[in-house]
């Protein structure tokens, strides 16, 4: 018989312990399903994790991908990391990255063709400002009416959707685009492009805002009195009210700059890698990023971490659909297992295992 | 005569902590036998085990002579055990007959079992309507459901846990008559308490425990309860000191306050009025649930009461926690775990919940958690708080050491006034004299203090003036010096609806 017993207080060792263990627990349980489907695990394993660093033939163009994807990822993973420590729960990042996109872009159209330095600037406050604006409708809804946050955000990334759709096809398509839908593009113009910093790494101002983003989030939860309030209104709600924390003042915060955040994510995207509005601008960033918090344990660092190693599976997983004839679904169920055994190992961190039988009941 | 429940060399081991070391005594039919300790002394343990609730690693028990070891609490009952625990489980949205039916194995009929409530509770003088919904009890008489539950069994021992923490002194007076005549039938009854003049009145045998092993036995009503409290403790307690002060300028003025409560099953403050001075202590008495929370949410500014709370001279009614305590108006809930403290977080993390501003813990809006952690070993080193260290999670302190924590957070702030709720709550004897002498030190430096509390003799020796909160009203304050039980007991309310059932004899006393 095995039996759990709490710890008094969570194990420091095994919190950063556990993701390395769950890694490998993934690669021994998705080993087996690959050997199981009459394919090589040892390489299945070797091209998802390492080709897409460090084989010659992949890595010139894998390794910039690496920043690419993680870095709306980790962004809107921060801002997310906020509300979720505080008990509120913005799962509509997807649309306040749709409405920054089209905010920013929408701004940045609006000079074209100019190519003044500030414009990029104006973009991304437009950006934030649609991303914050579009994440306040649910937080009004909750503080005046006592509405779902959950609800409210999620059913709004279906609102953003169609707003995005008559965005490509009708008032922000490309008036030079012969009638196809979708924007100018942004990232091939001078005023409007969130340029590679440095030659094949991917870095781009995302990344950068990310890697910001991360620093201060770790600050402000360890250092800052309000990053103390956060904590203390998602652990202990009455505390916090007796702390004479304002609960109100705390929602429309931490919705205001996880969309913000979502939002800035969604205006680098449509001027860098995306480059234009179009109709399938959204690839599930909102969505996969809340995935990416919860894996980085809400932690800045963890997220970080957590956010170049979902990158990697991706790219990893699309290689071997490429290179092995792995079907797409294996793929996903193996990203699948690693989510899983981490939230599973989790449970080493807050209580102690032991086998045996025992005489309590 | 042979003993009814015998109990060989019970032993109980938990992680880190012997819960009961080799424990051995016998109940005779027909006894009140008293388990007497301090928290902590393993009571809870040894009755966990008699009930079937915990299985022992050694000993043995034998019941009526012969071999008792319950798998389970429904083994116990089959053999005549019965117990009514601190905590009720019951359900506020059933009747009392529909509670009393879910915990039976074979339920009679409605009608029938309604009959037979009503034979119970009129044969051991126990008024109770089968019909009626438990939410609309009070404790009291939510007490009394527990009891015909078990009754209802024919119980030949019956298990009471703390029986009186929730009753006012003249429900504890019907609940003695009910035992006693339990009792006087035959039925062994193990009365589990640290309240020693009610040992001392009720019991015919005890049996103390201390740190899980049995310290001593003797027959209450031949000691004195000093001679019992040191049995328990294992040192003389000191009685709390304090030199008399005349009172000064009033601090903390309530005028008028009613407040809706904020759940269904909240109470509701009506048309509140206190005043506290300067070096005053005010003791507010009543059963749980009678507002007592409510009170301290509106104080302490959770809820905000406007034109209602005046802080020398001004009113504060409209401004939250932090401001009030800015201005010297501090607070301690009586939930620890979740309202005083945080668990998860670190006795310095749980410092800055209420410090940050009187102790200047933050800087331009960063915690300064080096001034935290100083602070919380300020607290830990003045208040005796057995912990490893300041960085130790909230949760990890037991009940007594962290109310210590939370206490003295507050104390060592300075207050101008101060208002606890349920201040020794669940707390063992000698952090309770710790505690209640820190408060009257703080009153005797000049602060206003207001202790609400459900134990009557805490409230009696600390305050001077006692006032009685019951059903949302505050009744007029009253000096404390010579109070009687009595006066105490009818302002609280006296017992609900008991007036016309005590019996003659009882009355007459």
């Amino acid at each position: 018989m095995i039996r759990l017993i709490k710890r008094p207080t969570p194990s420091r060792g095994w919190i950063v312990a556990t993701p390395v263990l769950a890694v490998i627990v993934t690669m021994i349980a998705g080993g087996i399903m690959f050997a199981l489907l009459g394919k090589d695990p040892f390489e299945a394993i070797r091209i998802i994790f390492l080709d897409p660093l460090f084989d010659d033939r992949f890595a010139a163009y894998s390794r910039p991908q690496l920043l690419v994807k993680a870095g709306p990822l980790i962004l809107i993973a921060i801002g997310l990391s906020l509300g979720f420590r505080a008990g509120i729960w913005n799962i509509g990042a997807e649309g306040q990255y749709i409405i920054g996109a089209i905010c920013g872009a929408g701004f940045g159209l609006a000079f074209y063709p100019s190519e003044n330095v500030l414009i990029f600037p104006g973009m991304v406050m437009a950006g934030a400002l649609g991303g914050w604006a579009w994440a306040m409708i649910p937080g009004i809804l909750k503080t005046r009416f006592r509405t779902n946050e959950i609800l409210v955000s999620l059913l709004l990334v279906y609102v953003a959707e169609a707003i995005l759709a008559s965005a490509a096809t009708n008032w922000l398509r490309n008036p030079d685009g012969a009638g196809f839908p979708g924007s100018r593009n942004l990232s091939r113009h001078a005023g409007t492009a969130n340029p590679e910093l440095l030659a094949n790494t991917g870095m781009h101002w995302g990344v950068v805002a990310a890697f910001i983003a991360v620093i201060a989030a770790y600050v402000l939860l360890n250092k800052h009195v309000l990053g103390y309030q956060i904590k203390l209104a998602g652990q202990a709600p009455r505390a916090a009210r007796f702390a004479g924390v304002n609960p109100t003042r705390l929602v429309l915060l931490c919705l205001g700059v996880s969309g913000a955040l979502a939002g800035m994510a969604g205006l680098f995207e449509v001027s860098g890698p995306a480059g234009q509005i179009s109709i399938d601008f959204n690839v599930g960033y909102g969505f996969t990023a809340i995935i990416v918090a919860f894996l980085g344990r809400l932690h800045p660092v963890g997220i970080l971490l957590a956010g170049l190693l979902m990158a990697l599976t991706y790219i990893g997983g699309e290689l071997a659909q490429l290179m092995m004839g792995i079907p797409a679904s294996a793929i996903q169920a193996f990203q699948g297992m690693l989510l899983f055994f981490l939230l599973a190992l989790d449970v080493l961190s807050n209580y102690q295992i032991k086998f045996g039988r025992e005489a309590v009941t | 005569m042979t003993a009814l429940l015998s109990i060989d060399g019970l032993t109980k081991a938990y992680p880190g902590v012997v819960a009961n070391a080799s424990v051995s005594f016998a109940v005779q039919p027909g006894e009140v036998h008293a388990l007497l300790g301090e928290n902590g002394a393993g009571k809870s343990t040894l009755v966990k085990m008699i009930y079937g609730l915990v299985k022992p690693d050694a000993g043995a028990m034998s019941l009526n002579g012969a071999a008792y070891a319950p798998a389970e609490p429904r083994a116990a009952r089959a053999a005549g055990v019965a117990m009514v625990f601190q905590h009720f489980s019951l359900f506020a949205a059933l009747n009392v007959a529909e509670n009393i039916a879910l915990g039976m194995e074979n339920p009679p009929k409605p009608r029938d079992l309604a009959q037979r409530i009503r034979d119970v509770s009129e044969t051991y003088g126990l008024p109770l309507d089968p019909g009626r919904m438990v939410g609309d009890l009070s404790a009291g008489e939510r007490q009394r459901v527990e009891i015909i539950r078990c009754l209802l069994q024919d119980p030949r021992l019956l298990i009471m846990d703390e029986p009186t923490s929730v009753l006012t002194p003249q429900e504890v007076e019907i609940l003695f008559h009910t035992l006693r005549k339990l009792a006087a039938e035959g039925t062994a009854i193990l009365y589990i308490s640290h309240k020693l003049e009610e040992i001392r009145s009720l019991c015919d045998e005890a049996t103390i425990l201390r740190l899980g092993k049995v310290v001593a036995t003797c027959t209450p009503r031949e000691v004195t309860a000093a001679h019992m409290a040191e049995l328990m403790v294992g040192k003389s307690l000191a009685a709390p000191r304090r030199a008399a002060t005349e009172p000064g300028a009033v601090l903390l003025d309530v005028r008028g306050l009613t407040l809706l409560p904020a759940s269904p099953f909240g109470t509701p403050l009506r048309d509140v009025h206190l005043t506290v001075r300067a070096g005053e202590v005010l003791g507010i008495g009543g059963v749980a649930g009678n507002g007592q929370d409510e009170l301290l949410a509106a104080l302490s500014g959770e809820v905000p009461a406007p034109g209602a709370v005046w802080l020398e001279g001004a009113d504060v009614g409209r401004i939250g926690p932090d401001a009030r305590r800015a201005l010297g108006l501090l607070c301690a809930p009586e939930e620890r775990l979740g309202h005083a403290a945080a668990p998860d977080m670190s006795l310095t993390e749980n410092a800055v919940l209420t410090a940050r501003r009187r102790k200047g813990l933050d800087r331009g809006g960063f915690v300064d958690w080096r001034g935290a952690r100083v602070f919380a070993q300020e607290v830990i080193a003045a208040f005796d708080v057995r912990t490893p260290g300041p960085d130790v999670a909230a949760r990890a302190l037991s009940g007594g050491n962290l109310q210590k924590f939370v206490i003295g957070r507050e104390i060592l702030q300075d207050p101008r006034v101060l208002v606890v709720n349920q201040p020794t709550w669940g707390v063992d004897a000698s952090a309770a004299a710790d505690i209640r002498q820190a408060l009257l030190n703080l009153a005797q430096k000049g602060a206003a203090v207001v202790v609400i509390s459900q134990d009557l003799d805490e409230l009696l020796e600390i305050s001077d003036r006692f006032c009685a909160l019951n059903e949302g009203r505050l009744s007029e304050p009253r000096p404390a010096r010579g109070l009687s039980m009595e006066q105490v007991g009818l302002m609280l309310g006296g017992a609900h609806d008991m007036h016309d059932v005590l019996p003659a004899e009882e009355g007459a006393q």
